[in-house]
């Protein structure tokens, strides 16, 4: 394996500025790893498109601007260079965006989102599009149109959903960073099933103009790592207010990487950790609960205080969750007819009117999942549920803010196990949709107070990966990298090296590539 | 399908036996420089789907974000209509497929309207004044405009439409009344008087261009009865997009008739939405609209709630124009109309187009003289508004400096008009073309005259005697032989002369 691939984002990028690696290389030596790993039927299958040719000449481009040197030179973003994956719900001009979607097949966006014009500007290379479930709406990538993610960890296991292909592309090395989008933990739960470091920001810490929308008031763009502190840089990066997304945040980007900086000396005397009772226990496997329980063990001997705190109405997180994601999910897909672009499908029989258009259109282009939550969408959100459903979700809402509220008085962070539960094997849970809806039990309270969340390796059950969550008060994204950095530290010390070096070797899968 | 013909009764007959409820729904366009959610431009008759950005076309991945002069614009609007303004309101999302409605949802205020709790005096043409409750005034976005091709002209039966998305997301204010009770036999007059002064006041805010004929001013009409002495309201229909001050009074008359006519048979009024058919001055049934309508409204969760602050209503509010009432008493002193004159001038709804003609160099008497006058009488002729024939301050001062010159005179001026209005050109133009100049060639004329006195000596004989005044049969004949192009005036100057008669 190419040692390239192998860095940080951090330590790549220092390479880049000393010049011991180009660019150029770094793009090619992932380029090449994902034409090893990712294709063919055993291969991982993070990405849905490669971006190689402009890969390769934006790389071509930091090369050149760095041997010129000069004010250029040092006006480059720290990560330029540096390849990104991107996953395929944020939109790109010169690539297609489908959204994991069949509807979306080979739409190309005419506009960037604020993120990628971000990442164009600091101009780090895009390998390309990352797989998902069909409009995010998953917790296994399973329900992507364009078949299965798999875990780099265990090649017959879910990678994790619906960010499923950016967590297994870093995992997998494809990509040192990638984007991914968090509405009840689409980034959280994939990173902590795959070994990586993930962060959902604060609700409006991250423009989401050009994420298409999956629900408004709980989306969120975030960083897809190996480490904590490249998840802080490329925060830093995509952050920050943006006049096109009314819900962002008129404040500057907080200093993320010198929080993580301050976190990865391994001290955490006088920060108070609490532990939230209500996510463990009952319904966590045993080997979570046991690497959650020793990591607690770590951040009280770095100095930390922990303190148990209870959110009680967490109890209801979860309902309130799938009444007020698919209302908003059936407003959001409703633009997807057929009309205006994506895949017109006519009705195979009967009058050619606009609704039968509309349907044969949506019934073709969506599949099971998408369908299950814009119909239960539709419905609580109809004229005489709305009160008993909508509205009772705005309610318990309210409640589990009040809870973290009451949680932050007691604790500067709190702490929890990010999933229940490991990977699972492929197709075990797909059809229960209530069993695969529990694998985001610790994840969603967070989106649904707005708050800032992040997960890091925990250690192994069962060799497979489990991660451990920390949560802070709504902008005070930077603790999370300081207790995140923090418990990296202390673990890696324990390890020897990161986690992901305890991955096994994938083996070259195919020399197809993809699409 | 709609009845070709409708039962119908006498209006008065009707009103003898009922009393009407009325309520209207306006929809105002702002003239905002963009749209209501995006930095589109807000412009109309633009190539089809040009001003249009990611956001209007409802791509993947856009977020709207508010316009802040259309949520000022707005509360202009809701201080000028004497409303409360929130302190805190949302925009919500009206759920329905539409094909004009590019997201499947319309971004609209919904139980929180930015204005609320107003009301407007309403003056009839004899003065009487009717006090009309407003209950809110709301932003919401515009459609975008769909074109059905195919022999019906309505999307059903058509082979196809065509979609134009430029206006989709211009920003409009709904203003929405309370019930309005007592109107009796002046409902349609007072629905026209209510329509024409929300257009004023918002022309007047400067907020909206104001022309119905572009849609900037919509109105939906509300119609109910209710038996004399019973205070129920009676189930209403509501008639679409009645899109001119004579349709709205047309409109609002041919309802009362119908659902009279449909109560007295015994039957009930069918609670839907009407259409307006300005050829026929009827309507036909649209579809039912029942108060179920379920557009599953929720609050929209890409908006960020608008606060206001006093101080900001305060600033927007000292920015408000002087107030019609004001205005009215203003220009009637600057003009010196009587009081009956400057009624009939409001009541004609000519105070923006002689405050205009004024401006452009008329006097005062002569834009009065063509609005009241001449263009009234050309309007009524062809049936349309006044304001409608395309009649220009320019056109007035070119016609009333055209008679001063003496090029023309009153009669030919009034003919010059016409021509105008039939599109011919310009004034100046038509006289030229037409060779309707004033025959001022003393030969001609004098030839004209001569033969008029040889065939009248009775005439000829009187005027001799004194009798000046007897001059006047001579003129019919000889502007009958300049075929109306003398001068009235120099006729009576050249026989005197000739008779050697003092004038």
């Amino acid at each position: 394996m190419n040692e390239i691939i192998k860095l940080s984002a951090a330590d790549l990028a220092a390479k880049l500025r000393d010049g011991s690696v180009t660019s150029t290389q770094a793009v090619q030596a992932h380029l090449d790893r994902i034409a090893a790993v990712d294709g063919g039927d055993r291969g991982v299958h993070a990405f849905l498109h490669l971006n190689a040719e402009e890969a390769l000449a934006v790389a071509a481009e930091v090369d050149a601007i760095r041997a010129a040197g000069g004010p250029e030179a040092e006006a480059l973003h720290p990560l330029a260079g540096v390849p990104i994956a991107i996953k395929d719900l944020i939109v790109t001009k010169g690539q297609p965006t489908t959204a994991g979607s069949k509807f979306l097949e080979g739409w190309m966006s005419p506009y960037d989102a604020t993120v990628i014009e971000k990442i164009r500007a600091a101009k780090l290379p895009m390998l390309g599009k990352t797989n998902l479930d069909e409009f995010a709406m998953g917790s296994s990538t399973e329900h992507s149109a364009y078949g299965d993610t798999r875990n780099p960890w265990d090649l017959d296991r879910i990678p994790g959903g619906s960010g499923g292909g950016s967590a297994a592309a870093v995992a997998a090395f494809e990509a040192p960073l990638a984007l991914g989008t968090d509405t009840g933990g689409s980034i959280r739960q994939p990173g902590a099933v795959t070994g990586t470091v993930g962060v959902k920001p604060t609700y409006g810490g991250v423009s989401r103009y050009g994420a298409i929308a999956m629900a408004s008031s709980l989306d969120q763009i975030g960083p897809v790592t190996r480490t904590v502190r490249d998840s802080a840089l490329l925060h830093e990066l995509i952050g920050g207010h943006d006049p096109k997304d009314s819900t962002s945040i008129d404040q500057p980007v907080a200093e993320l990487a010198a929080a993580a900086e301050q976190g990865a000396t391994g001290d955490l005397t006088g920060v108070r950790i609490g532990v939230i009772r209500e996510l463990q226990g009952e319904g966590y496997d045993a080997g979570v609960q046991a690497r959650f329980d020793e990591s607690l063990q770590l951040l009280r001997s770095a100095g930390a205080e922990i303190v148990e705190v209870s959110c009680p109405n967490f109890e209801y997180a979860l309902n309130a969750y799938y009444l007020i994601m698919p209302s908003e999910v059936s407003s959001n897909l409703a633009k997807f007819d057929g009309v205006r672009y994506g895949n017109r499908v006519l009705p195979a029989e009967g009058p050619m009117t606009i609704e039968r258009v509309m349907g044969a259109t949506r019934a073709a282009g969506f599949g099971d999942e998408v369908k299950r939550r814009i119909i239960l969408g539709t419905y609580a959100l109809s004229a005489g549920y709305y009160d008993a459903y909508y509205g009772s979700a705005q309610k318990v809402r309210t409640l589990i803010q009040r809870d973290f509220e009451a949680a932050f008085a007691q604790a500067d962070v709190l702490v929890s196990p990010t999933s229940p539960v490991v990977a699972f094997p492929l197709g075990s849970k797909l059809d229960d949709p209530l069993a695969m809806y529990l694998n985001d039990v610790a994840t969603i309270p967070a989106n649904l107070a707005g708050i800032p969340g992040i997960t890091v390796p925990g250690g192994l059950s069962e060799n497979l990966p489990v991660g451990i969550q920390f949560l802070a008060p709504a902008h005070e994204d930077a603790r999370l990298y300081r207790a995140g950095a923090a418990l990296e530290k202390l673990l890696e010390d324990q390890w020897g090296g990161p986690l992901i070096n305890q991955a096994p070797e994938l083996a070259e899968s195919s020399k197809e590539g993809v699409a | 399908m709609a009845h070709a013909t409708e039962e119908l009764v006498d209006f008065d007959e009707a009103l003898d036996r009922y009393d009407p409820a009325l309520g209207f729904e306006v929809h105002v366009e702002l003239n905002t420089a963009t749209k209501m959610f995006s930095d589109a431009p807000n412009a109309f008759g633009d190539v089809p789907n040009t001003n249009v950005t990611p956001v209007d076309l409802g791509l993947p991945g856009v977020l709207p974000v508010v316009n802040k002069k259309a949520v000022e614009y707005s509360i202009k609007i809701g201080l000028a209509l004497n409303c409360q303004i929130a302190e805190y309101c949302r925009f919500a999302r009206k759920n329905y497929f539409y094909p004009d409605t590019p997201k499947n949802f319309q971004t609209s205020q919904y139980d929180e309207p930015i204005a609320f709790d107003g009301w407007l005096d309403i003056e009839l043409s004899d003065g009487e004044v009717f006090h009309v409750e407003i209950e809110r005034a709301h932003m919401e976005e515009d459609a975008g405009k769909l074109t059905h091709m195919g022999t019906s002209g309505r999307i059903q039966g058509a082979d196809f439409s065509l979609v134009d998305y430029n206006r989709a997301g211009v920003p409009l204010v709904e203003i929405v009344t309370k019930p309005i009770l007592g109107a009796g036999k002046r409902a349609p007059e007072l629905a026209k008087a209510y329509v024409a002064a929300i257009r004023e006041i918002v022309k007047n805010l400067d907020v909206s261009d104001a022309k119905m004929e572009r849609g900037n001013v919509r109105c939906d009409a509300n119609v109910s009865l209710m038996p004399k002495g019973t205070t129920t309201l009676g189930t209403r229909t509501e008639t679409k997009n009645v899109n001119s001050l004579r349709a709205v009074e047309h409109a609002v008359r041919f309802e009362i008739e119908r659902h009279a006519a449909v109560l007295d048979s015994g039957e009930k009024i069918v609670q839907e939405t009407r259409h307006w058919h300005e050829d026929t001055r009827t309507t036909t049934s649209g579809r039912p609209k029942s108060d179920a309508d379920d557009y599953r409204y929720f609050p929209e969760p890409d908006l960020v709630p608008i606060v206001t602050t006093k101080e900001w209503i305060e600033e927007l509010r000292a920015q408000l124009p002087e107030p019609l009432a004001e205005r009215r008493k203003r220009l009637q002193a600057d003009w010196g109309y009587a009081d009956a004159e400057f009624r009939d001038v409001v009541n004609a709804g000519f105070l923006d187009a002689i405050e205009e003609t004024i401006a452009a160099g008329a006097s005062p008497a002569v834009a009065r003289k063509w609005w009241m006058g001449e263009i009234s009488r050309l309007a009524k002729n062809a049936d349309v508004e006044p304001l409608d024939l395309g009649v220009t301050p320019a056109t007035i001062i070119e016609l009333n400096s055209l008679i001063e010159a003496k090029k023309i005179n009153d009669k030919i001026a009034r003919q010059v008009l016409e021509y105008v209005v039939a599109g011919e050109g310009r004034p100046t133009e038509i006289v030229e073309k037409r060779s309707l100049a004033v025959v001022n060639d003393d030969s001609a004329l004098g030839a004209a005259i001569d033969d008029a006195m040889a065939a009248m000596p009775d005439v000829v004989a009187k005027i001799k005697d004194g009798k000046v005044q007897a001059i006047g049969a001579l003129i019919g004949p000889v502007m009958k032989a300049t075929r109306g192009q003398a001068d009235a005036g120099r006729v009576r100057e050249i026989v005197l002369e000739k008779l050697g008669v003092e004038g």
